[in-house]
């Protein structure tokens, strides 16, 4: 049960964006832009980094219903994704982003874990300034995300088929479209 | 020095802001809905949560601009918020903000530390589930806003005056505002 009365029929996020749509809507702005707006950073990679940042933080509904997004946008590859949560360094990736889920674990951990190594790295693999930036706050941003999910103890049901079934509607719609369907009309847009 | 090539003369997060305005733009909306909009936390008691989370993630921007805008609300008492971040517990504030403060520091730790007793003794000192609930998102936010500004090793002088000046500012224009040059 939820730590405080949150609509029913809305798992994860989505029962305490109903409850507080105020606040809904700059979150949901803000996932926008990072994971789903045009980036130099492929929608695929940037929903592995909050999907591995998620699992890191060991929310349940967050690394599973973007790691469904991510398959989506990668063709469906669900083994990928395990193995980037598990062990990204030996995952089919590509240097590049190997070295920016370095960066995101570290400021999972806190921001001040991230060295200028790991930066140096990132930039030896290509990575710009502005990767580097969205990498880190995507990372800021899911340490933000998983406690709301998990600090107000929101329902999550294990119920692989819902989440891959959103994903894929995420993935194609992006978040504040989707959002339309549980944020009464005036607050989404 | 910064991780990237940040705009220079800002300090901490408007450096970011004002390097990505695309992001700036809901983060200053929601930091403006939690802290800054009417509720029924006062804007001190509010800031009073966001400088207990920054401090206890040692993010010295963050806890000393919130800090500097927690006593530009509370009739400059600077005392209140370093006995805050010091031991909450002895602070002269109400029992509902101290539960409320329990209740953050969980959410700092992870959010599945917060229990069904904290939330408990937080309804029992009165709080609604709506101060719960912005309680967990102030924590929650400001584990991004801190990581965020520490994470792109982004400049934090050590300057009193320019705190105190940007407290003031934050306290009362809120955070949809341009960022002010330090």
């Amino acid at each position: 049960m939820a730590h405080i009365k949150l609509p029913e029929g809305l798992p994860g996020i989505r029962g305490a964006m109903a409850f507080r749509p105020e606040t809904a809507r700059p979150l949901n702005d803000l996932v926008e832009v990072l994971l789903h707006a045009p980036n130099s950073l492929t929608p695929g990679e940037r929903e592995l980094i909050a999907t591995y940042v998620s699992s890191e933080n060991d929310c349940y509904y967050c690394q599973t219903i973007h790691g469904a997004i991510a398959a989506a946008s990668l063709n469906g590859d669900e083994a990928l994704v395990k193995q980037v949560k598990h062990d990204f360094h030996n995952a089919d990736i590509s240097e590049k982003l190997k070295a920016l889920l370095v960066i995101a674990g570290k400021v999972q951990r806190g921001g001040k874990h991230v060295t200028t190594e790991d930066v140096a790295a990132a930039r030896t693999q290509g990575a710009t300034d502005l990767e580097i930036h969205d990498t880190v706050l995507i990372a800021a941003a899911f340490c933000m995300f998983n406690r709301y999910v998990d600090g107000l103890a929101t329902i999550q049901p294990r119920d692989e088929a819902m989440y891959r079934e959103r994903g894929k509607w995420i993935a194609r719609e992006g978040y504040v479209n989707v959002s339309k369907e549980y944020l009464p009309a005036e607050a989404a847009r | 020095m910064p991780h990237i090539k940040l705009p220079e003369g800002f300090a901490g997060i408007s450096s970011g802001f004002v390097y990505r305005p695309e992001t700036a733009k809901p983060m200053r909306e929601l930091a403006h809905v939690l802290l800054h909009e009417p509720s029924t936390l006062t804007p001190g008691e509010r800031e009073l949560i966001a400088t207990y989370v920054s401090s206890q993630n040692d993010c010295y921007f963050c806890q000393t601009s919130h800090a500097s805008a927690a006593a530009a609300h509370l009739g400059n008492d600077w005392g209140l918020t370093e006995q805050v971040r010091q031991n909450y517990e002895q602070a002269p504030v109400s029992d509902k903000l101290k539960s409320l403060l329990t209740i953050a520091g969980k959410v700092q730790q992870g959010g599945k530390h917060v229990t069904a007793e904290d939330v408990a003794a937080a309804r029992e000192q009165g709080a609604t589930d709506l101060e719960i609930h912005d309680t967990v998102l102030i924590a929650a936010a400001f584990c991004m806003f801190n990581r965020y500004v520490d994470g792109l090793a982004t400049w934090q002088p050590k300057d009193p005056e320019m705190y105190a000046k940007m407290g003031q500012h934050l306290a009362t224009e809120g955070y949809l505002a341009p960022s002010i040059k330090a």
